[in-house]
């Protein structure tokens, strides 16, 4: 017996039903993409009976009015500037040569009027509740800046690679190369300049 | 006639497009794969402030706070002032903790206590919200926090 040939089925539409499911998913499609700065809270604990003593020099106050004006160190700045204030605070190490707080890879100008070394020095930042968002991530942002800038120019001398671009690279997952020990010179670069913001509960005077 | 000669058509050939199906598919599963549908709505503007010196957040362990004014259809009725977004629905300061306990125990139990909160604040909100909302998670222990930006730079442009 002669086997009849099963009559194909029209696939001339198939092209027109994808087209027409690739547009609906085109159309609710949001690649997030969801990027920030991130930030650990100090823990709620009750209030210490015994007081921190930090000297005035190794804090850096930075001061937010609610005109978004900035008061850095008792002095008016602008916000552009205020990296560079950072960076020249932090990498300072005003400590004297010999002193067990003496910082042997600070470039900054030395001043003992201003912080001893990265690991003292303590930037504190001030708003005020009607400071706007806008103002509040900026000038954060500038404060993580000169942090990153100091960890990139620590880590390509002692590493030959910029902290922040491996960083990124190893939270992608994207990094290549042994991970165990490249996290171990990343935590060694953060001790070298530990992130040290503080921040004052918003004062309640412009309400 | 000899078998080689050329058959000589004055038309020009179709183009096949036998193929077309299997690349709009292959786009499609693209698609299909990176999207992500919305769940929630915004009921508050969202225009969020520039920085640069970003990390990226890792999804599955987040919870949302949104906050900002209402947007515009909102604002007969609730006002101008700023306000918070948890979930789909207007949020007091006061029921904070209640919401991000309910949102917290829909994530994978293994994460829970890694979870982040993402803040997603209006550029024109008063701090005051945000320490508000701070000082909420904080008792709650929720320490781990991101401020959600764009890219970009404020002072820049």
């Amino acid at each position: 017996m002669a086997r009849r040939a099963t009559p194909e089925v029209n696939a001339g539409s198939m092209a027109d039903i994808a087209f027409l499911l690739l547009i609906f998913f085109l159309v609710t499609t949001t690649i997030e993409k969801d990027k920030g700065i991130a930030r650990q809270l100090p823990p709620n604990e009750p209030a210490n009976d015994e007081q921190v003593v930090i000297k005035q020099k190794n804090l850096f106050i930075v001061n937010v009015n609610k005109n978004d004006q900035l008061l850095v160190e008792d002095d008016l700045m602008d916000v552009k500037d205020l990296r560079q204030a950072a960076i020249e605070f932090l990498d300072n190490g005003g400590a004297p040569a010999g002193s067990p707080l003496y910082c042997s890879y600070c470039r900054g100008k030395r001043s003992p009027s201003s912080s001893d070394n990265p690991d003292k020095a303590v930037i504190s930042v001030q708003n005020d509740r009607l400071t706007s968002y806008k103002m509040y991530i900026t000038v954060q942002n500038e404060l993580v800046a000169a942090y990153n800038f100091l960890r990139d120019r620590e880590s390509q001398r002692l590493y030959g690679w910029k902290f922040t671009e491996v960083k990124k690279a190893m939270d992608e997952g994207s990094f290549k190369g042994n991970e165990i020990d490249t996290q171990e010179k990343l935590e060694n670069i953060q001790k070298l300049y530990p992130l040290k913001l503080s921040e004052a509960q918003p004062k309640k005077q412009g309400q | 006639m000899s078998k080689f000669t050329k058959k000589k058509s004055s038309e020009l050939p179709a183009v096949n497009t036998a193929s077309l199906p299997d690349i709009v598919f292959m786009l499609l599963f693209f698609f299909m794969v990176v999207t992500v549908l919305r769940d929630n709505d915004l009921l508050v503007k969202n225009i969020l402030p520039k920085a640069d010196q970003v990390e990226k957040l890792k999804k599955d362990r987040s919870i949302y706070i949104y906050a900002g004014k209402p947007s515009l259809r909102y604002q007969e009725k609730y006002g101008t002032e700023g306000k918070i977004q948890i979930g789909d629905k207007y949020t007091d300061v006061t029921n904070i903790k209640f919401a991000l306990t309910e949102l917290r125990a829909k994530l994978r139990p293994e994460l829970q206590d890694k979870v982040m909160v993402a803040l997603k604040v209006d550029e024109n909100t008063n701090t005051g919200l945000v320490s508000d909302i701070k000082q909420e998670l904080r008792e709650l222990n929720m320490l781990k926090i991101i401020y959600i930006t764009t890219p970009g730079n404020e002072i820049e442009n």
